[in-house]
């Protein structure tokens, strides 16, 4: 099985990080994994994606065109990529930044308040992390023993309140609407 | 214990290879989108003993190569297009007084100031001309991040070897994607540099490093025993990967992160019944050759493709004497081309095939 | 008593310098304080593009042979490579103030711990008598056949005073061998350059204003005379840097 998921939003918002901790996942899955960052401008405060293929296979072409899974962080990235979600994929919008929604019925959309959420429980910029949690909740591609070890593995040990900090997001995410 | 995996950039996966592979000096100069390399190595080597040394420009960057060559030290210079460009004066240098060195060129779009995304339009530059006068050096093509670190490893021991700057050629999306990355325990071995200049104590006569012959058939002479040594280097370590290629009508070739493209739609070809297979050279100099006329046994077609407006694809149709068609598929400027554009080249071209 | 004889740090050949050039004299004063200090074989030597491109063939200590105006980055990557060794350029002003410009001043503010012999002849000598960056206003060249006008070719280099100013700089002296007290004036600069580069102070300099008779088309006496009446006026001999001296002062 291939997962190809495409994370997008604006600098800052931890879209690296987010595929980053889905692609350690993956390592601690022992799966195939890749993990390709736009880059340049980017990366100074305007928009800026991440395609993360978690696969069974040797992974081809890094770059995700057609997700699976799209995370989408912002209007704007909601807007250029909900299109080119593959037919019975899954799009995870934070609705507290992301107003429009999509028309298509051959898609699953899930709608998480994930900004509203992370200030609420004192985890801002979380927000990521939060929808991860929604994510690992609604598509079964991440175990929670692969999410913590891929935590503990980005997060240095000197800073365990900030693993902490992760974990509460990832449930607060994996828990919502239940 | 070295061979748990980690999840690294190319860029990063690449820097610690070489530290590990026994280099102790790194001179380097900011450029998008290869900066990790330095930023990794400026963290790194005051740790393990080895030299940083962020130059005031590319030129003197390969020069300071050029100086750490001479005295047998394992060193490497990293950049993207435009600062080779400035290197290539260097690259002769070193290739003309037969020194060992690795250069690194993560590639981006050109020419000109270019752009920053990933491109293979420096393929020229690299395995034809990286410099004035006659000289080669070694091109080594990795296609993913694990192979970032092992090609890397093998460019510096090969370079030893032969006597010869060796560049890893790769481009802005091997060097910005993380993949797991294993590094093997690798002993740097390193080979006797009697000719090295590093003070001769009194003990043998001075050795000079040095490009300069005026007398031209001493300078011929000279080429001639350098263009000897390729030939052995031709048969020694030209390195590509087949897939799919026994029984395939159509030949893909591509090199690099265009190789993952096209391997993902020569799979996919498969699945629609059509014979694809893939070429994927991983030594760009010296050039597989034999690995496309072997294929000449089945193949009715090839198609290379590239990040750029079609540059090796002059190789295969040379490997080949041009005895069947040969197509070219390609993006420039910084646009990667996408699988289904691949596999749509290889439907037409099949579709030409049965007619 | 001593017998004046060839230093052991030249090698026995024949250089191809014309007739009165300075770089014989210079080689001959750097090999001795080799001699002196007994460092010819803990030494490298980098060479530049221009008349001195072969002293490869004439110092006896491991040399390499640079491309033009990058003898000092060279001259990085050995000492970086090799710490305890002696390394030192020779270059030329169109290498070193010119083509070499950035390498030379940023090996300076870097305070590489190299020596550099600089010869400024205002000229390009190997090429055949071009303008160099310290070729004087006025000065007849091939390429300023009317001579250097400033408002054309602007106006000449001086080194010592623009390396000075870099704190890296640990030594900054002009000297002339245009007479046998400043021969001997040049040597003492030479090695104190190298005594510098011994205690690793950070990077020393020697320029040497010379004679190049050939290109500009006098005898090597008129050539003499050319330095003391021109060349010293615009470009005056003395120490420019030396830290061990301020260093002095202050104690």
């Amino acid at each position: 099985m291939t997962s190809e998921i495409l994370l997008a939003g604006f600098g800052g918002q931890g879209i690296l990080f987010a595929g980053k901790v889905l692609a350690y996942c993956g390592l601690a899955a022992e799966r195939e994994v890749s993990w390709l960052p736009s880059y340049g401008p980017e990366m100074r405060g305007g928009t800026c994606n991440c395609s993360v293929i978690l696969s069974d296979e040797p992974i081809g072409a890094p770059t995700v065109y057609d997700p699976d899974i799209l995370m989408a962080m912002n209007e704007p990235s909601f807007l250029k990529f909900s299109d080119k979600v593959k037919a019975g994929g899954k799009i995870f919008i934070d609705s507290t930044l992301v107003d429009s929604r999509s028309s298509r019925d051959d898609i699953t959309v899930y709608e998480i308040p994930a900004t509203q959420l992370a200030e609420e429980n004192g985890l801002t910029g979380g927000a990521n992390i939060i929808l991860l949690g929604l994510i690992i909740a609604k598509t079964g591609i991440i175990s929670d023993k692969d999410i913590e070890a891929a935590i503990s593995k980005i997060v240095p040990p000197t800073k365990p309140k900030l693993i902490e900090n992760n974990m509460k997001a990832i449930s607060i995410g994996r828990n919502y609407g239940c | 214990m070295s061979q748990e995996k980690k999840l690294m950039k190319g860029n990063e996966a690449l820097a610690e290879a070489a530290i590990r592979s026994g280099c102790k000096c790194y001179f380097g100069y900011p450029i998008t989108p290869q900066t990790e390399i330095a930023a990794y190595m400026a963290k790194r080597m005051p740790k393990v003993g080895g030299v940083f040394v962020q130059a005031e420009s590319e030129i003197a960057a390969i020069n300071m190569v050029y100086g750490a060559a001479s005295t047998g030290t394992r060193c490497m210079t990293s950049s993207s297009s435009p600062g080779i460009s400035l290197k290539s004066e260097g690259i002769s240098y070193l290739a003309g007084s037969d020194l060992p060195c690795v250069i690194v060129n993560v590639q981006r779009g050109g020419p000109g100031l270019g752009g920053i995304q990933p491109s293979q339009s420096d393929y020229y530059m690299a395995a034809k001309a990286g410099g004035h006068g006659d000289f080669h050096m070694l091109v080594f093509a990795p296609s993913s991040v694990q192979e970032m670190a092992d090609l890397a490893a093998l460019a510096f021991e090969s370079a030893d070897k032969y006597r010869m700057p060796a560049m890893i050629f790769a481009d802005g999306l091997l060097g910005q994607m993380m993949e797991p990355v294993a590094f093997p325990e690798i002993s740097p071995a390193m080979p006797e540099k009697p000719w090295a200049c590093t003070g001769h104590g009194n003990k043998r006569e001075h050795n000079i490093v040095n490009s300069l012959y005026l007398v031209p058939e001493e300078l011929e002479r000279s080429n001639f025993e350098r263009f000897a040594r390729y030939e052995t280097v031709k048969k020694e370590l030209t390195l590509y990967d087949n897939f799919l290629t026994e029984d395939a009508d159509i030949i893909v070739t591509a090199y690099g992160a265009s190789a993952r493209i096209a391997r993902s739609a020569v799979t996919a070809a498969r699945a629609q019944g059509i014979k694809a297979g893939l070429i994927r050279p991983k030594t760009l100099w010296p050039f597989p050759v034999q690995a496309y006329r072997d294929a000449l046994s089945t193949a009715k077609a090839y198609l290379s493709v590239e990040m750029s407006m079609g540059q090796m694809v002059d190789d295969v149709r040379l490997a080949i004497e041009c005895s069947r068609p040969v197509h070219f598929f390609g993006h420039t400027g910084g646009v990667v081309p996408t699988p289904s554009e691949v596999l749509e080249q290889i439907r037409k071209i099949n579709s030409g095939l049965a007619k | 008593m001593a017998i004046y004889k060839r230093p052991e740090a030249l090698c026995d050949v024949t250089t191809h310098f014309c007739p009165g050039c300075s770089h014989g004299l210079v080689h001959r004063l750097v090999a001795e304080v080799f001699d002196e200090m007994g460092i010819v074989g803990d030494t490298i030597g980098v060479c530049p593009v221009g008349c001195a491109v072969m002293s490869y063939d004439y110092f006896a200590c491991d040399m390499i042979e640079a491309a033009h105006g990058r003898a000092p980055a060279v001259a990085t990557g050995v000492k970086r490579s090799l710490p305890d060794k002696f390394v030192f350029t020779y270059q030329g002003d169109g290498d070193l103030a010119a083509i070499g410009t950035a390498e030379t001043v940023h090996s300076a503010t870097r305070g590489e711990n190299i020596t550099v012999i600089f010869i400024n002849n205002t000229i390009y000598g190997m090429t055949g008598g071009q303008m160099a960056p310290t070729t004087l206003p006025g000065q007849v060249t091939q390429t300023t056949p009317y001579g250097r006008d400033p408002k054309v070719a602007g106006y000449p280099v001086r080194v010592c005073e623009m390396v000075s100013t870099l704190t890296g700089t640990a030594f900054a002296q002009r000297v002339s061998v245009d007479s046998p007290n400043n021969v001997r004036t040049a040597k003492k600069a030479i090695r104190k350059a190298f005594e510098i580069q011994k205690a690793g102070l950070g990077f020393s300099i020697v320029e040497i204003l010379s004679a190049c008779p050939t290109n500009w088309g006098m005898t090597p006496v008129q050539a003499l005379q050319r330095v003391r009446d021109e060349m010293i006026p615009y470009y005056p001999l003395g120490v420019y840097k030396d830290i061990t001296a301020q260093k002095e002062e202050q104690a």
